[in-house]
């Protein structure tokens, strides 16, 4: 082995690794053979709706729950057996769990108190550390004194004043009104940055997760699903789940006619053939039943736009038309019975279609994504 | 369209409906008359004949005043045991399986369903000389002839413990059912140990129940009378024994009104002091 020197300057780095995590409940797996690495300094979030296990995985790393089997590893020791005090974990909950009875000083300064730093240690790193999240002032103040937003800036402070190898967030934002959520994810996202901190944070919502993550982690019923930069997870969907979970999505079943390589031919169940991106890591074999899944805001009015050079054209009929801002949403049906849904931009140099009317959208095989099915 | 009054205006009747008051009135009475008036009648007789010479008799001499200090320090003994033993009953209480509460809330429920006498009759079946204590030490062998347990202080700090136990329990459990369960868990997590999330969570968030609890106890525990003197056999007097002696056996009403009148100042103070004790607790 390395000398202890050379082993401790790297464990302050805070890799964490998730082996084949499993927890049952009674009979309900909520872990099954979890695996998950995160590199230092990395922001990964969990997403996943709820009953998906990710609040369990937390108390797994944090230590509240041991794990029926698998480990826990920071910078390559093993913390499964560890008692929570001693792993050095910080950890913001739902609800933020601060001390009601202490002020937001001593509510800051309980982590090093309870290291046994002397005094005048404690209150300089409180006060950097209420610097950083700018409440300085309210020092004195009851946590039941601050606002929602206040109070979890306390719950921040408080989880990285003693600078721990690793920072949990158990979906913190959901208590804020949008607008303050929208201000947190930044100031959390810059936070976790200038500290260089291996964060793992736990949300239901796809949009905070889309948004805040270096890397996402979708899970469902106890099992990872998909791990990947949010685009990936966004564009690259690996299954149906994922897919339908983040963002709105058309999904389309088919069989393979003819792969090309780089173009795919798919018959759909309905009739018509489309053409899709072929995948290098998927072969998909003529007669192999696929999914095809193509996002709503990827179609193009081709009344608008009839020179754009689509593979793929969408006739049909608009039985439902919603504004919603950014764009118009419309529910389109084929007349042989596909049901679509999809997003045009929106605005006054826009048209705008309502139920009843015919419409021709298109949308690039590129934009189409291959989905294998089992 | 406009909106307006639809309702007809009708005489104001108010007067016939009961207040608040009017609503504690019966209470009120029935306080008044069976509490209030005996009260206020025992402290009129001690100041029969215009000075404080009953007063003087009970509180010169030493005798009264050494069987006040004993009743204090008697009820103080209770209120200590009952707070360490019930603190972890009722710790235990808020902590575990549903079940297990129910079954807890059972033993602890059923002692105060029960009247005090009986529950004193039993503390003197299990520590008479004959009684199932003794006879399980001689039997067994660990005993030649039976120890005397009845008729001793001991015998009555038990069973007075046994009797208040509930309300300590009772209080101190409300206030751990108030702390949010992820408290001790953050705690823990910001490197507590069990010991660090007992006297920096448990304890300060427990205090008012606490302090109910010792309040009510001690309070109560000053007045006891049934148990000490079943328990007790005689030989160990407290404060309220006192106060019957001298109405039952000596007919003195007046000295008796005096000393009821010391005790019930005292108890007041007490009272008063412990409530100052969490009023300057929570300023802080």
């Amino acid at each position: 082995m390395n000398n202890d020197r050379v082993l401790s300057a790297s464990q302050r780095s805070g890799r964490l690794q998730v082996d084949a995590a499993s927890k049952r409940f009674g009979h309900v797996t909520a872990l099954s053979e979890v695996s998950l690495s995160v590199a230092a300094g990395e922001f990964v979030t969990i997403l996943g709706p709820s009953g998906s296990g990710k609040t369990t995985l937390l108390k797994v790393i944090a230590g509240f729950e041991t794990a029926d089997f698998g480990r826990v590893l920071i910078d390559h020791a093993d913390i499964t057996e560890l008692d929570p005090a001693q792993r050095n974990i910080g950890m913001v909950f739902q609800n933020y769990a601060l001390f009601p009875h202490m002020s937001v000083a001593r509510n800051v300064a309980y982590p090093l108190t309870m290291r046994g730093m002397p005094k005048a240690d404690i209150a300089t790193r409180v006060n950097q550390a209420l610097d950083m999240v700018e409440l300085g002032n309210l020092a004195e103040r009851l946590p039941k004194q601050l606002s929602g937003g206040q109070q979890q800036r306390v719950a921040l402070a408080r989880a990285t004043v003693f600078q721990p190898r690793l920072l949990l967030l158990d979906e913190p934002f959901g208590a804020l009104d949008r607008k303050l959520r929208e201000q947190m994810q930044i100031e959390v996202r810059r936070l976790q940055r200038r500290l260089g901190l291996t964060t793992l944070f736990i949300t239901h919502d796809q949009e905070e997760a889309l948004v805040m993550s270096d890397r996402i982690a979708v899970m469902d019923k106890g099992r990872v699903l998909q791990v990947g930069p949010p685009n990936e997870i966004y564009e690259a969907p690996a299954n149906p789940f994922v897919a339908d979970f983040i963002g709105e999505s058309n999904m389309f079943a088919g069989m393979v006619e003819a792969n090309g390589g780089n173009l795919v031919r798919v018959r759909l169940e309905q009739g018509p053939a489309i053409e899709v991106a072929g995948r290098a890591d998927l072969s998909a074999r003529p007669g192999q039943k696929v999914l095809v899944m193509v996002r709503p805001e990827r179609f193009v009015d081709l009344a608008v736009d009839p020179n754009s050079a689509r593979a793929n054209r969408i006739d049909g009929r608009v039985t439902e038309s919603a504004y919603i801002g950014v764009s118009d949403k419309y529910r389109v049906v084929t007349p042989e019975g596909i049901d679509v849904l999809i997003r045009l931009p929106s605005g006054p140099s826009h048209r705008r279609y309502s139920a009843g009317e015919p419409i021709a959208a298109g949308f690039h095989a590129a934009d189409a994504r291959l989905i294998a099915v089992q | 369209m406009t909106l307006t009054a639809t309702t007809p205006a009708v005489a104001n009747r108010s007067w016939l409906r009961p207040g608040p008051f009017a609503l504690t009135l019966p209470a009120l009475l029935l306080l008044t008359l069976l509490f209030m008036l005996p009260l206020l009648r025992l402290f009129s007789l001690s100041f029969e004949g215009g000075d404080f010479g009953w007063y003087e008799k009970a509180l010169t001499g030493g005798l009264y005043t050494a069987i006040l200090y004993r009743t204090f320090e008697i009820a103080g003994i209770v209120t200590f045991f009952s707070l360490i033993i019930g603190y972890p009953v009722a710790f235990l209480l808020a902590t575990t399986t549903p079940i297990w509460r129910a079954i807890g809330f059972a033993f602890v429920m059923l002692p105060l369903w029960t009247s005090v006498l009986v529950r004193t009759y039993a503390w003197m079946v299990l520590l008479g000389r004959n009684g199932i204590l003794n006879r399980v030490l001689i039997d067994s062998g660990m005993l030649d002839t039976p120890l005397s347990l009845l008729n001793s202080r001991l015998a009555v700090i038990l069973g007075m413990i046994h009797v208040m136990l509930p309300f300590m329990i009772l209080p101190i459990y409300s206030a751990l059912m108030r702390i949010d369960p992820d408290l001790p868990k953050a705690a823990r997590g910001l490197g507590a140990s069990a010991t660090r999330i007992l006297t920096t969570i448990y304890l300060p968030l427990t205090l008012r129940g606490i302090i109910a609890g010792v309040t009510l106890v001690f309070v109560v525990s000053l007045g006891f009378y049934i148990t000490p003197a079943l328990l007790g056999g005689g030989k160990v007097m407290m404060f309220a024994m006192v106060i019957e002696q001298q109405v039952r056996e000596f007919l003195a009403w007046n000295f008796a009104g005096a000393l009821s009148v010391i005790l019930l100042a005292l108890t007041l103070m007490m009272f008063w002091l412990l409530n100052q004790g969490v009023a300057r607790h929570l300023r802080d």
